[in-house]
C-alpha cells in the first residue's frame, strides 16, 4: 500500500471513532458522568441496522435513520430512568453502573441475536472504487471521510452558532453559573444525551465495516473511545475530531508497519499527553 | 471519647475475627477435592484486599489494578523460566518488589490527576504492560504466555501439588493471613485514618496540612506490592502465566468482587470473592450469557441501591432489627 492509501484508510477509521465518540465527549463534559456504556449504544445501533435490513426490508439509508431514532429514544429513556439518579453519585458508582449496563447489553444481544459477527450489506453504490483523478480509492472509505467531515462542520456550527450550542458550551464550562442564568441543564443534558447516543448508533452502523460488529464490541473498543475523548478534551467537538483522526491514522499506520504490538505507541502517547495536559489536548488546562 | 482511645478500641482484636481463618482451615479438611478452586478464591481475596486499600480506603478509582497483579505474576514466571529462580518465597518477595516499584513510579506520576484523567491513565498504564507482555515474546512468551512452570519446595519441605493443590492452598492461606495482618494494621493506624480523610474530603485534608499526595502514593505502592504477591501466588499455584493476568477484564473483575462484598471494609474482599467465585463457578461455565446478564443487572442494582455491598446490606438489616445493639 502506498502512503496516501494508508492515510485515507486511517482517516476513514478516525471518522468512525469521531462519530461514535463525539456524543460521549459532550455528555461527559456536561455532567462529568463517566459513561462506559457509550459503546453499547453504538453496538445497538449496528444491530438495529442489521435487523432492519435483513428482516424488515429497509434500505441502507433509512436503516441508518431508524438506528439513530431508535437508539436516541432508548437512551433518553435510560437517561431519565437510571442515569439521572446517579448524577450526584461518586465516580465509582457511575463506573459500576455503566459497566453493568455494558454486560446487560452484551448478554441481551448474545441471547437475542447470537454471538456471531454480523455483516452489514452495503448498497451497490457504496461498493467498489472511486477514481478521484489523481488516484482511486475504496468508495466507502471516501464516503466515510466525507460524512465525518460534514458532521464535524454541522456539529461545530450547531455548537458555535446556535442558542442551543451556546447553552451547552456555557454548561460545560460552568454548570452552576449556567443554571443560575436559567439554563435547564437537566433537559439540555437529556437532549444532548439522546443526540450523542443516536450519533454513536450511526457510527456503530457505518463503522461495522471497519470495527466489526458483535456482542463484545462495547468492551473491545471502550479504551479507544475513552482515549479519543480524553485526548480531545471533554465537551470539545473540534478537539474530539482532531483526536479521533490522530488516533485513527496512527492506529492504521502502526498496525500496517508494526503489525505486532505497534499500537503500544498509542498508549504511550496517550499517557504522555494526559500527563502533559490532564484536560486533553484541546480542553481547558488543568480541567 | 478522644480519637486516640477510639482508634485503640477499633484496633482491638475481636474473637469473631478468628472465624474466617478457622473456616479457611476447616475448608482444607472438608473440601479436599475443591482445593484448586479454593486456592483461586484465596488469591482473589488477596487481590481484592489490595484494591480495597486504594479504592475503599483512599478513594482512588482505578481501572488498572491488574497491572500490578500481572507484574507480580510475570516476575515470578520470568525468574523461573529464564534464571531458574524457583524458590517460591523469595519469588513472592521479588514480585512484591517489582510491583511496588511500578506502583511507586506510576503513583508519583499518575496521582497528580483525578477523575476521568486518572481513570484513563491507570487504564493506559495497564494496557501498556499488557502490550509489552504481548510483544516481548522472547521473555514473556507473548500471546501464549509461559506454560509448564515448576517451583521448588516451599521452605524446602512442601512440594507443589499439581493434582490436589494441598500445599498450594495452605501456602496461599498463610500468605493471605500475613498480608491481611499488614492491611489491618495499616487501616487502623493513623495513616489509615488520614487516607479515609482524603477519601471523604480532599480539600479539607489539604487545608489541615496533611501530606495528601505522599500518603496516596504510599498506599498505592503498598497496594501494588500486595497485588503483586497475589499475582505471584497465581503463577506459582497454577504453574503457568499468560496475558489473562493483565487486562481490563481482570481489573474490572476484581473491582466487581470488592464492590459486591463491600469496599472500605476489611472483610468485604473475603465476602465478595467467595460469593462471586462460587456463583461464577456454578453458573458461568454452564450458562455464560445468563451469568453475564445476571452480573450486569447486579452491578446496576448495586450502583443504584446497595452501594455498600453484601456487608453493607447485612449491616442495614441488623440496624433495622429491634433492639439491635451493634
Amino acid at each position: 500500500m502506498d502512503p496516501v492509501s494508508i492515510l485515507f484508510g486511517g482517516l476513514a477509521s478516525g471518522m468512525v471513532l469521531f462519530i461514535v465518540s463525539v456524543g460521549l465527549s459532550v455528555t461527559m463534559g456536561l455532567m462529568g458522568f463517566v459513561n462506559l456504556a457509550h459503546g453499547g449504544f453504538a453496538m445497538l445501533g449496528g444491530y438495529v441496522i442489521v435487523l432492519a435490513m435483513k428482516h424488515w426490508g429497509f434500505a441502507f439509508l433509512p436503516a441508518l435513520a431508524l438506528a439513530f431514532l431508535a437508539v436516541a429514544l432508548f437512551s433518553v429513556v435510560l437517561e431519565r430512568l437510571l442515569y439521572a439518579r446517579l448524577y450526584r453519585a461518586t465516580e465509582l458508582d457511575q463506573v459500576l453502573f455503566t459497566i453493568g449496563l455494558v454486560f446487560v447489553m452484551t448478554a441481551v444481544v448474545t441471547l437475542g441475536i447470537g454471538p456471531e459477527t454480523q455483516v452489514i450489506d452495503l448498497p451497490e453504490w457504496l461498493r467498489g472504487q472511486t477514481d478521484l483523478g489523481f488516484f482511486s480509492y475504496r468508495t466507502y472509505s471516501l464516503v466515510l471521510i466525507a460524512v465525518g467531515t460534514a458532521l464535524m462542520i454541522g456539529l461545530w456550527l450547531g455548537f458555535e452558532r446556535t442558542r442551543f450550542g451556546a447553552r451547552i458550551r456555557a454548561a460545560v464550562d460552568n454548570r452552576r453559573m449556567a443554571q443560575s442564568l436559567g439554563v435547564d441543564v437537566g433537559r439540555l443534558f437529556a437532549v444532548t444525551f439522546a443526540i450523542g447516543s443516536g450519533l454513536a448508533a450511526v457510527g456503530g452502523g457505518l463503522g461495522a465495516e471497519i470495527l466489526g460488529l458483535d456482542p463484545n464490541y462495547p468492551l473491545r473498543y471502550l479504551v479507544y473511545f475513552l482515549i479519543v475523548v480524553s485526548v480531545g478534551g471533554l465537551g470539545r467537538v473540534a478537539g474530539v475530531f482532531a483526536a479521533a483522526l490522530l488516533i485513527g491514522v496512527l492506529d492504521f499506520v502502526l498496525k500496517f508497519y508494526f503489525p505486532k504490538g505497534g499500537t503500544i505507541f498509542i498508549y504511550v502517547l496517550t499517557l504522555v499527553l494526559l500527563l502533559w495536559r490532564p484536560g486533553g489536548l484541546f480542553g481547558r488546562r488543568g480541567a | 471519647m478522644s480519637s486516640g482511645t477510639q482508634l485503640a478500641q477499633r484496633h482491638r482484636f475481636r474473637w469473631w475475627e478468628l472465624l474466617p481463618w478457622a473456616a479457611g482451615i476447616a475448608a482444607f479438611f472438608v473440601f479436599p477435592n475443591y482445593l484448586s478452586f479454593a486456592t483461586q478464591v484465596l488469591i482473589t481475596i488477596l487481590f481484592a484486599l489490595s484494591l480495597d486499600l486504594v479504592l475503599g480506603y483512599a478513594g482512588i478509582v482505578t481501572l488498572g489494578h491488574a497491572a500490578f497483579f500481572g507484574a507480580g505474576a510475570y516476575t515470578v514466571g520470568m525468574l523461573a523460566m529464564h534464571l531458574g529462580w524457583n524458590e517460591p518465597i523469595s519469588g513472592l518477595l521479588a514480585a512484591a518488589l517489582v510491583a511496588a516499584s511500578i506502583g511507586l513510579v506510576s503513583g508519583i506520576v499518575l496521582l497528580r490527576t483525578h477523575g476521568l484523567t486518572l481513570l484513563m491513565l491507570t487504564l493506559c498504564t495497564m494496557t501498556l504492560l499488557e502490550q509489552a507482555a504481548n510483544m516481548g515474546a522472547a521473555w514473556t512468551g507473548g500471546f501464549d504466555g509461559m506454560p509448564g512452570l515448576s517451583f521448588s519446595k516451599i521452605l524446602g519441605l512442601f512440594g507443589f501439588d499439581t493434582l490436589y493443590f494441598r500445599s498450594q492452598y495452605l501456602y496461599a492461606l498463610v500468605t493471605l493471613l500475613l498480608c491481611f495482618a499488614v492491611v489491618r494494621m495499616l487501616v487502623y493506624s493513623s495513616f489509615g485514618q488520614s487516607l479515609t480523610g482524603v477519601r471523604e474530603n480532599l480539600l479539607r485534608m489539604h487545608a489541615v496540612g496533611a501530606p495528601v499526595r505522599t500518603r496516596q502514593v504510599l498506599v498505592y505502592t503498598v497496594s501494588a506490592a500486595l497485588a503483586g504477591v497475589a499475582g505471584a501466588l497465581f503463577t506459582q499455584a497454577n504453574g503457568y502465566v499468560n496475558l489473562a493476568v493483565l487486562g481490563l477484564e481482570r481489573s474490572a473483575g476484581v473491582m466487581i468482587v470488592l464492590i459486591l462484598g463491600g469496599h472500605g471494609r476489611l472483610y468485604g474482599a473475603f465476602v465478595g470473592a467467595i460469593v462471586y467465585m462460587v456463583l461464577e463457578h456454578a453458573l458461568a461455565k454452564a450458562y455464560p450469557t445468563a451469568w453475564q446478564l445476571g452480573l450486569g443487572l447486579t452491578l446496576v442494582a448495586v450502583a443504584l441501591f446497595a452501594r455498600k455491598g453484601v456487608i453493607g446490606l447485612v449491616d442495614s438489616v441488623r440496624r433495622r432489627l429491634p433492639g439491635a445493639a451493634r
